[in-house]
């Protein structure tokens, strides 16, 4: 572990987070005649990190979307400890976070009150306490010197790690994670990893990551699923999915360059 | 037929908005920085383009009555005719137009651009409602800021019609006759009526806009098609709803 694990490990002021489990049941989500998610039913376990892998445009993140109750499904329900995340209340009773895949930053607000606007807006704390909070999550993602800036400043990677830090300074008890390795340099990806793990072992916080990470899926899930066409094709550990002999398994976790493949070829008139 | 539906949808969800953005009223207290920004937002940049339209259009018209009236020898009522011409519907509608056209079109850019960038879907899973925090302190400063407008464009456009008096060769009425006979015309209920006008106006372009903001989807293009269609709804609505109102406040009056 790093120091910036360490930090982490002292973070949220919280004593013990109240772990939290997410069940979908039978959700199906169609655009007009697009059918992107098809009846996926599967449970996230109170304090468990769930990798949800698979190819671009399989609606891995309009999942996403379904469980933090952004979207309603078109048939199915998704469960938060038993309650339907499309309940007007539930957010009161669940601090969920969802770390965009964009940042989704406040484009008006400085960095530091991007990060300031959740525990202002619900009076966690005093100005000097939600101060000490924010620059702690800076410090976390390496961002101490970025809070008087503002996010049309920031690179694609260093928005990510805002986005991060102000999902951290929520202390979610469910924390969604879009892409969050994608556009960071290995070391800060590791240091991503760290966190997601360390928020599980300290806090209990469940996560669910969607990535194209291997590294990542298999170094700090707990079981991994891979999707193909809005279907679950396989739920596992990470050790499953590996020696899972699944050709769409197989196919996902050992791309093959092949120059040869016809679409490469000129047409020949 | 969709047409029809998508209208009647427009509708519902405005008037839900405004509904919910009314319930965070308590938290007015707690977001009184943000009312401050959108009162310096609606009432002090609008302000100068407020006062030379309004002193324009009061000008010209003591300029077409006095040119008109000078037939009838009736040039003495033009006091009376650009003071309430100005309270009962020139002020505020024209601030009205002027807030849909300046302010509504840029809360709907804004509104509709943090929707397209993500930033209205990251509020709702912070818990934090876009209604209390980007609708309602709009609301409130429109309340507040309306009557401010409307009474500086009625004032302004007054005076506009004093000034065409004094320096209009054709027009043989001194502004302190002007004023005389405005005093004697213009009432108290004129007045209120004015800032009842401007209050709902304000309060629909805002609402409108707003809405038509938060409900966008796309990209940079939507976010043009949906500051087009914030302003041309603005205006209809202003435009519809001041004949409903007027009557309204006609039969209230009378009865």
């Amino acid at each position: 572990m790093s120091a910036s694990s360490t930090s982490t490990r002292n973070f949220f002021t919280a004593e013990e987070s109240v772990p939290v489990g997410v069940s979908i049941e039978k959700v199906s989500k169609n655009y007009g005649a697009l059918e992107v998610l098809k009846d996926l039913s599967f449970a996230v376990e109170p304090g468990e990190i769930f990798v949800l892998m698979g190819p671009s445009g399989v609606g891995k993140s309009v999942l996403l979307r379904h469980v933090i109750g952004l979207e309603a499904p078109t048939s199915g329900r998704v469960l938060i400890n038993g309650h339907d995340v499309m309940e007007a209340r539930i957010r009161e009773h669940v601090r969920m976070a969802l770390v965009f895949q964009e940042g989704a930053l406040f484009n008006s607000l400085s960095v530091y009150d991007n990060l300031a606007l959740y525990p202002r807006e619900h009076r966690t704390g005093t100005e000097d306490a939600i101060r000490e909070k924010v620059m702690q999550a800076l410090k976390v993602l390496s961002l101490d010197n970025t809070a008087g800036k503002f996010p049309s400043d920031l690179s694609g990677g260093m928005k990510k790690r805002v986005a991060i830090a102000r999902a951290l300074v929520m202390e979610p008890q469910l924390l969604l994670y879009d892409e969050p390795t994608s556009e960071l340099d290995p070391v800060m990806s590791a240091t991503i990893d760290e966190i997601i793990a360390t928020l599980k072992n300290q806090y209990h916080v469940t996560s669910m990551v969607v990535s194209h990470d291997r590294d990542l899926a298999f170094s700090i899930a707990d079981r991994v699923a891979l999707m193909m066409d809005g279907a679950l094709v396989h739920v596992g550990s990470p050790d499953s999915l590996k020696q899972s002999v699944d050709p769409r398994v197989v196919d996902f976790l050992n791309p093959r360059i092949d120059l040869e493949h016809p679409r490469f070829k000129k047409n020949e008139t | 037929m969709n047409q029809i539906r998508t209208v009647l949808e427009g509708v519902g969800s405005t008037v839900q908005l405004f509904l919910r953005a009314m319930s965070y009223a308590g938290t007015l207290p707690r977001q009184f920085p943000r009312f401050i920004e959108q009162c310096y937002m609606i009432g002090y940049t609008t302000l100068p383009i407020v006062a030379i339209l309004s002193f324009f259009i009061g000008s010209v018209l003591a300029l077409q009555s006095g040119y008109s009236m000078e037939d009838f020898g009736a040039q003495q009522f033009i006091g009376s005719l650009v003071g309430l011409s100005m309270v009962r519907e020139l002020g505020p509608m024209m601030v009205a137009i002027l807030l849909a056209g300046r302010v509504g079109s840029a809360i709907t850019a804004e509104l509709a651009s943090m929707k397209v960038s993500q930033e209205i879907d990251a509020l709702i899973t912070m818990n934090i409602p876009p209604a209390r925090m980007l609708v309602m302190p709009r609301l409130a400063a429109v309340f507040v800021m309306m009557p401010v407008l409307t009474i500086i464009a009625n004032l302004v456009g007054w005076f506009g019609g004093a000034i065409i008096c004094k320096y209009t060769g054709f027009i043989a009425v001194s502004p302190e006759q002007y004023f005389a006979v405005l005093r004697e015309f213009v009432m108290f209920r004129d007045v209120f009526d004015s800032i009842v006008k401007s209050e709902v106006f304000g309060m629909v372009v805002v609402t409108v806009c707003c809405n038509i903001g938060l409900n966008t989807r796309g990209g940079s293009r939507e976010i043009g098609q949906a500051v087009t269609r914030a302003v041309v709804t603005s205006l209809i609505l202003i435009l519809v709803l001041d004949y409903f109102v007027t009557k309204l406040l006609i039969s209230l009056h009378s009865a």
